[in-house]
């Protein structure tokens, strides 16, 4: 259960930036090569956020698609798994998309009263 | 310990095991790399409203002290070897054989990750190399600042080798980055020849895999060329040695590959 201390790291990396403010809605981005897996990261949300600002927000999570060039043939192509092996059999695949892993915004909670 | 966000690990123990009375003066922590600060965000008061854009990434601080280590590693010549596999594939069988193969040319030490017990940190130390436990509790992975205690506690001496064995488990420890100069992924033939597919972030970030156990490949299904070829798969041009600590067979492979470490990742 890495996604424990992972989801750890999405309240450090907020509150760094808005302190002490309730927070609304969270939005995060795993792309689907991260290694993260998102239901998992939604559990220990609930975990982690309970007694900070982000208590009771709501977590988005945006899963960029993996896509990767290869750099012998120059093929762009969409990549659903982390086997790096272009159609023109090369191996030599530079990976464009899919391993993001961060916090992208939040929107913040409106003032209350 | 942050009351925000509660991190400070509070149940991680780091212990180094009593080897000798020369190193009787107790741990000085202010020796090792620097270790996550216990207090202090950078909390801000400005009234902040709408959507705040953030940006971080999210293993932005283990990354953060994981170069610490790296720096720290580097001034001192120390190279770090950071050894993950699932659990039982002969990490700690490696390492007591490893170290009796490079002793006493090379001072080599140990840095054990387990999530209880101290069994690993007793094997090693019979070895006679120092040792020091890591004890993660609930965690199932060795993380930078972790790392940075254990080195604390051991206090490698300059230009030495460190083995660290992570916690045995194939998923979580290939996310976080420990500062160390190459890692090394150990899978036994007794898993079987899909576990670079099923598990490809670990092989995704090996710099070298090592296959164990190959004098058990009579008794199982497994084609060696076929296995190998599952780790270049998602791993494309790794480097990887098929060893058995049981006979000794490709151990002077691995031994060779070590002494081409340099502390600092290529
Ligand atoms: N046949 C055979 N058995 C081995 C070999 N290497 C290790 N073993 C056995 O595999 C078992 C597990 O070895 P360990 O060294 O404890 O494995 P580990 O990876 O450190 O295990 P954890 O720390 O629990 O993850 C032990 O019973 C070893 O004797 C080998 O090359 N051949
Ligand atoms: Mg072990
Ligand atoms: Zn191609």
């Amino acid at each position: 259960m890495h996604e424990l201390a992972i989801t750890q790291g999405v309240v450090d990396a907020v509150t760094e930036r808005t302190g002490s403010a309730p927070v609304a809605v969270v939005r995060v981005r795993v792309g689907r090569l991260a290694g993260v897996v998102p239901d998992a990261m939604r559990f220990c949300f609930e975990l982690v956020t309970a007694g900070t600002p982000l208590e009771g927000a709501e977590l988005e999570i945006e899963q960029p698609e993996g896509r990767a060039r290869c750099r012998s043939c120059g093929r762009n192509f969409a990549l659903p798994d982390p086997v790096l092996l272009c159609r023109c059999g090369s191996a030599d695949v530079e990976v464009l998309a899919g391993r993001e892993l961060g916090v992208a915004s939040v929107v913040m909670a409106e003032p209350a009263g | 310990m942050c009351g925000t966000c509660g991190c400070g690990e509070a149940d991680v123990r780091v212990e180094l095991l009593a080897f000798g009375p020369d190193r009787s003066g107790g741990p000085d922590r202010s020796r090792g790399p620097d270790q996550e600060e216990p207090a202090g965000h950078g909390h801000r008061h400005e009234p902040l409203t709408g959507v705040v854009d953030i940006e971080t990434a999210l293993l932005a601080k283990n990354d953060h002290l994981a170069g610490h280590n790296r720096a720290w590693l580097a001034e001192r010549g120390i190279v770090a070897l950071n050894l993950m596999s699932s659990p039982g594939s002969g990490k700690t069988s490696l390492l007591a054989r490893t170290i009796a193969e490079l002793t006493p040319s090379r001072p080599v030490s140990v840095i054990e990750g387990d999530q209880e017990t101290r069994i690993d940190a007793e094997r090693i130390r019979s070895t006679g190399a120092p040792v020091v436990q890591i004890n993660t509790g609930a965690g199932c992975h060795l993380d930078a600042d972790m790392l940075a205690r254990g080195l604390a506690e051991l206090r490698p001496p300059d230009g030495s080798l460190v083995f660290v064995e992570n916690v045995g488990n194939l998923v979580c420890p290939a996310l976080f980055d420990l500062g160390e100069a190459a890692r090394i992924v150990v899978v036994s033939v007794t898993e079987g020849e899909d576990k670079p597919l099923k598990y490809p972030q670990m092989f995704s970030v090996a710099d070298l895999v090592l296959i164990n156990k190959v004098d058990l490949l009579p008794y199982v299904d497994v084609q060696l060329p076929r296995l190998v070829a599952h780790c270049r798969a998602v791993r494309p041009g790794v480097r990887v040695l098929p060893l058995s600590v049981t006979t000794g067979e490709g151990m002077a492979a691995w031994c060779d590959w070590l002494l081409t470490c340099d502390p600092v990742r290529r």
